[in-house]
């Protein structure tokens, strides 16, 4: 495909067109994924032999905890197009991210604590992952707050893209800054590209449909939200035409 | 430049201006904490270089928003916008400005108040470095911090909340480096990764500093 094509879509008017095409579809695939993933994975895959049957939190956990980063991700790829190419389109689509990304934090911190009082017999500890997510947790915050309080569109759009690019940095530097301060008590990653480590094969494919029907939630939800935010843009525009005639 | 700074630190020093807010602020929260965790020499001592990085990174929260605010407020940021004086150099100054009111004072006597928290003999040196070092990346962060805010009615709560999270490196390795300092290990790592934190926001931060103040004076 012609990358150039992608950039058709940033006309709010085709993007509207194009995702109402698709978003039915993705939904319900969405849906269909998950409600496979999940039921798979809960009542047809052998409890763990240490840890019982806690180990099927798995199948919410690691999902929301991948979809957490990658929100973030996309925001700032989203504030980076709207810095470069001031789409509008980008800023809102960031903007309808940064909502979904904190409720995917917080359901991977409260599934961590559900899953860690048992195993480890604690809701909370300082670990470095734990620690990252919940700085993570605060930018996600700290970012919706600023898009909330400022009135103009384009300064908030163009004041929250600078946060969200300065904030990656800190980010960052506070996830290897937390890596130093204190040892971890988080087992390593469950899934990488290299098979060695990964999980057994049993909870490993629930799981692969699991992520995948994150991701399709994930990509329904910012479509609908993108939509509603153009659409409430384009009301307000209306409106402020109609008391000016 | 010169004459920018120096207004600022006449400003600052003058009636109203708030310097040696931030320093009372301080005390109060050295005086504070014995109340709430107890007064056993022994346990303010393990305590005392946590809890001096965190007052001083309060002490200098609580400033952040007089930095940009007041020149918004009486138009003079609009002017100094477009005197020949790029905005980074606007920026970096209005940030060097708060540290020498602010954070200097806080770096000069964090001894006093670590004798108050019964820090170790060991620990005051690493202290005080730490806080030299660290205390410049606080005003340049929080620069940037207050220039995102600046055009906003109430902007200080909301201006906490961007802030902090974006002070937690620097917290980590200030606080790891006076920490490893009282117990008397080796205290280069830290020491090398701090300074590299406040080196790399001085460099790059203004320039985000300068973007935002653009945008908000638009």
């Amino acid at each position: 495909m012609n990358l150039n094509a992608l950039w058709a879509y940033a006309n709010p008017k085709k993007f509207i067109q194009a995702t109402d095409r698709v978003l039915p579809w993705i939904s319900i695939l969405a849906v269909l994924s998950l409600v496979v993933g999940l039921v798979w994975g809960f009542f047809f895959t052998p409890e763990d032999y240490r840890q019982g049957s806690t180990v099927k939190i798995i199948y919410l956990h690691v999902p929301s905890a991948l979809m957490a980063i990658n929100a973030w991700l996309m925001m700032l790829v989203t504030s980076l197009v709207w810095i470069v190419r001031r789409h509008h389109v980008s800023a809102l689509a960031a903007r309808a991210a940064a909502p979904v990304g904190a409720v995917m934090t917080l359901i991977a911190l409260a599934t961590g604590a559900i899953w860690g009082q048992p195993m480890w017999g604690t809701w909370w500890a300082w670990d470095p992952r734990l620690t990252s997510f919940l700085i993570l947790f605060l930018f996600y915050l700290g970012y919706i707050a600023l898009w909330e309080a400022i009135e103009d569109d384009d300064t908030a759009a163009d004041l929250t893209s600078i946060l969200c690019l300065v904030g990656s940095v800190f980010a960052l530097l506070s996830r290897y800054a937390v890596n130093f301060w204190n040892q971890g008590l988080h087992q390593g990653a469950s899934l990488s590209l290299d098979k060695e480590e990964n999980v057994a094969d049993v909870f490993y494919y629930p799981l692969l449909v699991c992520i995948a029907g994150f991701v399709l939630l994930f990509i329904a939800l910012v479509f609908l939200r993108t939509q509603t935010e153009i659409r409430a843009r384009r009301m307000r525009a209306l409106l402020a035409r109609e008391r000016m005639g | 430049m010169i004459a920018l700074l120096i207004r600022d630190l006449r400003l600052a020093m003058r009636a109203g201006g708030g310097f040696g807010l931030g320093l009372a602020f301080f005390l109060i929260v050295v005086t504070l904490v014995p109340f709430g965790v107890g007064p056993q020499s022994d346990l303010l001592a393990r305590i005392a270089a946590g809890i001096l990085w965190l007052g001083a990174l309060l002490a200098c929260l609580l400033s952040l928003d007089r930095i940009l605010a007041l020149d918004w407020e009486d138009g003079s940021l609009d002017l100094l916008a477009t005197a020949p004086l790029p905005m980074e150099a606007i920026v970096s100054i209005k940030a060097l400005a708060h540290w020498l009111t602010t954070g200097l004072p806080l770096v000069l006597f964090a001894p006093v108040f670590g004798l108050l928290m019964n820090l170790p003999e060991a620990g005051y040196k690493p202290l005080v470095l730490s806080l030299l070092l660290g205390t410049p990346a606080l005003s340049v962060i929080g620069t940037f911090g207050a220039a995102l805010t600046v055009g906003l009615k109430r902007g200080g709560l909301l201006l906490s909340l961007l802030v902090l999270p974006l002070y937690v490196p620097t917290l980590i390795f200030g606080a790891e480096m006076a920490r490893r300092g009282v117990e008397g290990l080796d205290i280069t790592t830290p020491m090398l990764m701090l300074a590299g934190i406040t080196c790399g926001t001085i460099a790059l931060l203004p320039f985000a500093s300068a973007a935002v103040l653009r945008v908000n004076l638009r």
